[in-house]
C-alpha cells in the first residue's frame, strides 16, 4: 500500500476492523433502507492492482482503478499533493467525515490506494476548471477499488472542480472526498457519475462551510448499474451557503440513490437542494434528504425539493424527506413530487407541429435542464449538457407507449 | 373545390362521456374570419380542442373536413403541419425549453412535413429576429424558456409570433382576449388583422364582443349548449353584446 505512512496505520487498521465487524449495510441499517448491498458478494471482486501506465499530456488529474496515472498542469494558486506528503492533509482526513458506524466510509478507510490533496491558496480566484477524472478498468475481471481526495479551500479562494467518475466493465468502487472551505471561500463543484453500466459505485462528498463560504454542487448521476452518492455538509460558520442540484437517469435496471444529510450549526446560513430524477423502464430512484437544524442555527433557511419524472409504470421512487428542527426563528421546506410528462405541455408543442417523440424529448431534457442553471461557464455547461442528452437520448419515443 | 377551407357537419364530441358539442354546422371558407360567440360552457374551448387534436376529446358523430380532406383523422401535430394553428386561451409555460430551440424545432418540423430543407442556426435566426422585429416582440423574450414568467400580453405576442413563423392557413383563437388590459388586447388584434390575407381563414372564439372592434368578422355565429344557434352578419355580435345570451339560453333548453 503505498500510502502505508501517510493514513496513520492505527486508524486504517481501525477501520478495517470496523468494516469487518460491520458488513456491508442491509436494509436493516436505516440510512440503507432503500439501497441493500448485503446481496452484493465483495470476495467477487479483485483488489485492483497499481496501474504502471502513464498518461501523456493529461488535461485531467488522472486516476485509474484508484491510482494516479497523470497530473494535468495546475492554475495558479491551486497545488496537489499526495496525502503522504501533506501535513495539513493528514491531520484532517478522515476528520470532516468520520468512519463512525458508516461500513462505506470503514471500507473505503482502510483500503484506499492513491489519496490526493488539493490545496487552493488564500484569495486565489482560480478561473479555469481543475479536473479529476476518475477511471476504471475492469477488463481482466471484476475489481474493486477504493478513491479518496481532500480538498482544502483558504479563506476567500474561489475554485471550480469537476470529477468525473467513469469506466469500463464490472467494478465495486468508493470515493470518499472531503472539502474544507475557509470563510469566503467559494467552491463550484460539479460531479458526474458517468460509470460503467456494470458498475457498482458509492460516493460521498462531505463539506464543512466557515463563515461566508459558499458550496455550489452540482450532481450528474447517469452511469452504475448500483450507485449512490451520499453528501455531508456541515454549516459551521454564519452566512454560510450550500446549493446542491442534482440530475438523475435511471434506465434499465439502475438503481441510483441521492442521499444527504445537512447539519446548520452555524446562525443565518442557506441551504438549497434541488433533485430531478428521469426513471425509465426498470429504474429506481432513491431520495433521502436529512436536514438538521440545531439550536444554536437561528435564522436558518433550508429548502429542499425531489423532483421525479416516471416514463414506465415498472420503475420506481423512494423519497424520504426528513427535518429535524430544535432552533425556533427558521424557515425550512421540503418537498417531493412524482409525475409523467405534462399534457398541456405535450399538447402545446405537438399543436405547433412537433410530433410526440420529439415534443416528449423536449420535455424530458427540459426537466434536468434546469439542473444545470448554476453554471455558468459555457463550455462546462454545454459538456454537461451532451451528457445528459446523450443519456436520456431515444427516451421520448420509448415513453409514447 | 368549393372555396371552403372547413367543414363542420353534424359534430358531436364529448369528455369524460360527457357530451359537450351536440351537432355543430359550421362553414368557415378561405379568406374569411368567423366569430363564434358563446357563454360560459356552451362548448367553445371543447370546439377549439377538437379541431386541434387534444386528446381526451371524442367526437362521437359527425365529420370536419379541412382543404376538402379528413382533420379528424390526423394526428395533432400532423394538423399543425397542415396549417391548423390554435392561439391558446392560456398559453402554456414550459420551463427548461429556450424560445431558440423550440420555435426553430417547430418551424423545421412544419418544413419537413412539406420536404423542404431544414433551417441551420443562423438561418432560423434570421428569420426569427426578422418576424420578432415586425411584431414588436423583444429579442431578448426568445432566449427565455417559453412562455416562462411572461405577462398575459406577452403570453400573446408570443403565441403570434408563432404564428408568423409558421404561417398558417387556418387560425384559431380561443378566447384570445382572456387576461388582457384594453392596450394588450388592441395589441394583440392588430397583430391578428395583420395576417389576415385571401389564404387565410380564422375563427375567432369568444365570450365579449370587445375584441370584434379590432378583428372585424365576416359572420358571426352564435354557439349555446353545444350548437351553432344562430348565424348572421357582424351586427349579430353588437345586438349579443346588448341583449346577452339568456334568449338563445331559454331557446336552447
Amino acid at each position: 500500500m503505498s500510502s502505508g505512512t501517510a493514513w496513520d496505520q492505527s486508524l486504517r487498521q481501525e477501520a478495517r476492523s470496523r468494516f469487518d465487524r460491520l458488513g456491508l449495510p442491509s436494509r436493516k441499517n436505516e440510512a440503507w433502507h432503500y439501497t441493500d448491498l448485503s446481496q452484493l458478494d465483495l470476495a467477487a471482486y479483485g483488489l485492483a492492482e497499481p496501474m504502471p501506465a502513464v498518461i501523456a499530456d493529461p488535461v485531467a488529474l488522472h486516476l485509474r482503478n484508484g491510482f494516479l496515472c497523470g497530473v494535468p498542469p495546475l492554475p495558479d494558486g491551486v497545488t496537489l499533493e499526495r496525502l503522504e506528503a501533506s501535513a495539513a492533509g493528514q491531520a484532517l482526513v478522515g476528520r470532516l467525515l468520520p468512519v463512525d458506524d458508516r461500513p462505506v466510509i470503514a471500507l473505503n478507510a482502510g483500503l484506499f490506494t492513491d489519496a490526493m490533496v488539493l490545496r487552493v491558496a488564500a484569495g486565489a480566484r482560480v478561473r479555469a476548471p481543475v479536473n479529476i477524472l476518475w477511471e476504471s478498468l475492469a477488463d481482466e475481471g471484476a475489481v474493486q477499488f477504493h478513491q479518496r481526495l481532500l480538498v482544502l479551500l483558504e479563506q476567500d479562494a474561489h475554485l471550480t472542480l469537476v470529477e468525473t467518475q467513469r469506466g469500463q466493465g464490472p467494478s465495486f468502487s468508493t470515493r470518499v472526498a472531503e472539502f474544507q472551505l475557509a470563510p469566503a471561500a467559494v467552491l463550484q463543484h460539479v460531479l458526474v457519475q458517468d460509470d460503467s453500466l456494470d458498475a457498482v459505485h458509492l460516493g460521498s462528498s462531505a463539506v464543512v462551510l466557515a463563515e461566508n463560504s459558499a458550496y455550489h454542487g452540482t450532481l450528474l448521476q447517469l452511469g452504475g448499474r448500483l450507485a449512490r452518492h451520499e453528501l455531508h455538509a456541515l454549516l459551521d460558520g454564519s452566512g454560510a451557503l450550500l446549493s446542491q442540484r442534482g440530475a438523475t437517469v435511471a434506465l434499465g435496471r439502475q438503481h441510483l440513490d441521492n442521499t444527504t444529510r445537512l447539519v446548520h450549526r452555524a446562525p443565518s446560513c442557506q441551504s438549497r437542494q434541488l433533485f430531478k430524477t428521469v426513471l425509465g423502464d426498470h429504474g429506481h430512484g432513491v431520495f433521502q434528504g436529512s436536514v438538521l437544524v440545531e439550536r444554536s442555527a437561528q435564522k436558518t433557511n433550508a429548502h429542499q425539493l425531489s423532483r421525479a419524472l416516471m416514463l414506465s409504470d415498472r420503475a420506481a421512487m423512494d423519497n424520504k424527506p426528513e427535518l429535524e428542527i430544535y432552533a425556533d426563528d427558521v424557515k425550512c421546506g421540503h418537498g417531493a413530487t412524482i409525475g409523467d410528462i405534462d399534457r398541456q405541455q405535450l399538447f402545446y408543442l405537438q399543436a405547433r407541429g412537433i410530433d410526440a417523440p420529439r415534443a416528449r424529448q423536449l420535455l424530458i431534457e427540459a426537466f434536468l435542464a434546469e439542473v444545470l442553471d448554476p453554471v455558468t461557464d459555457p463550455s462546462l455547461r454545454r459538456h454537461l449538457t451532451a451528457l445528459i442528452s446523450a443519456r436520456v437520448s431515444g427516451l421520448g419515443a420509448e415513453a409514447a407507449v | 373545390m368549393s372555396g371552403m377551407l372547413l367543414e363542420i357537419e353534424g359534430l358531436h364530441a364529448e369528455i369524460d362521456g360527457k357530451e359537450i358539442l351536440k351537432g355543430i354546422d359550421l362553414r368557415l371558407p378561405q379568406g374569411e374570419v368567423h366569430a363564434v360567440m358563446g357563454p360560459n360552457g356552451s362548448g367553445k374551448s371543447t370546439l377549439a380542442y377538437v379541431l386541434s387534436g387534444r386528446d381526451g376529446y371524442v367526437v362521437t358523430a359527425g365529420r370536419v373536413l379541412y382543404q376538402g380532406r379528413d382533420l379528424l383523422a390526423l394526428k395533432t401535430e400532423q394538423r399543425a403541419c397542415e396549417g391548423v394553428f390554435l392561439a391558446f386561451q392560456y398559453p402554456v409555460e414550459i420551463p427548461g425549453v429556450t424560445g431558440v430551440t423550440f420555435l426553430k424545432t417547430a418551424v423545421n418540423a412544419v418544413r419537413r412535413y412539406h420536404g423542404k430543407g431544414e433551417l441551420d442556426a443562423m438561418q432560423f435566426m434570421k428569420l426569427a429576429r426578422a418576424k420578432a422585429k415586425e411584431l414588436g416582440v423583444p429579442e431578448e423574450m426568445l432566449k427565455r424558456a417559453v412562455n416562462t414568467g411572461f405577462s398575459g400580453g406577452e403570453k400573446k405576442r408570443y403565441d403570434a409570433l408563432q404564428a408568423a413563423l409558421l404561417d398558417p392557413r387556418l387560425m384559431i383563437l380561443d378566447e384570445t382576449d382572456s387576461g388582457l388590459d384594453v392596450d394588450a388586447l388592441r395589441m394583440v388584434a392588430e397583430g391578428v388583422e395583420r395576417m389576415r390575407g385571401p389564404q387565410r381563414s380564422m375563427l375567432v372564439i369568444t365570450h365579449y364582443q370587445r375584441i370584434l372592434d379590432y378583428i372585424r368578422p365576416d359572420r358571426v355565429h352564435v354557439l349555446v349548449d353545444g350548437r351553432i344557434v344562430d348565424s348572421g352578419d357582424r351586427r349579430l355580435a353588437l345586438e349579443l353584446e346588448k341583449s346577452g345570451y339568456a334568449s338563445y339560453q331559454g331557446k336552447a333548453a
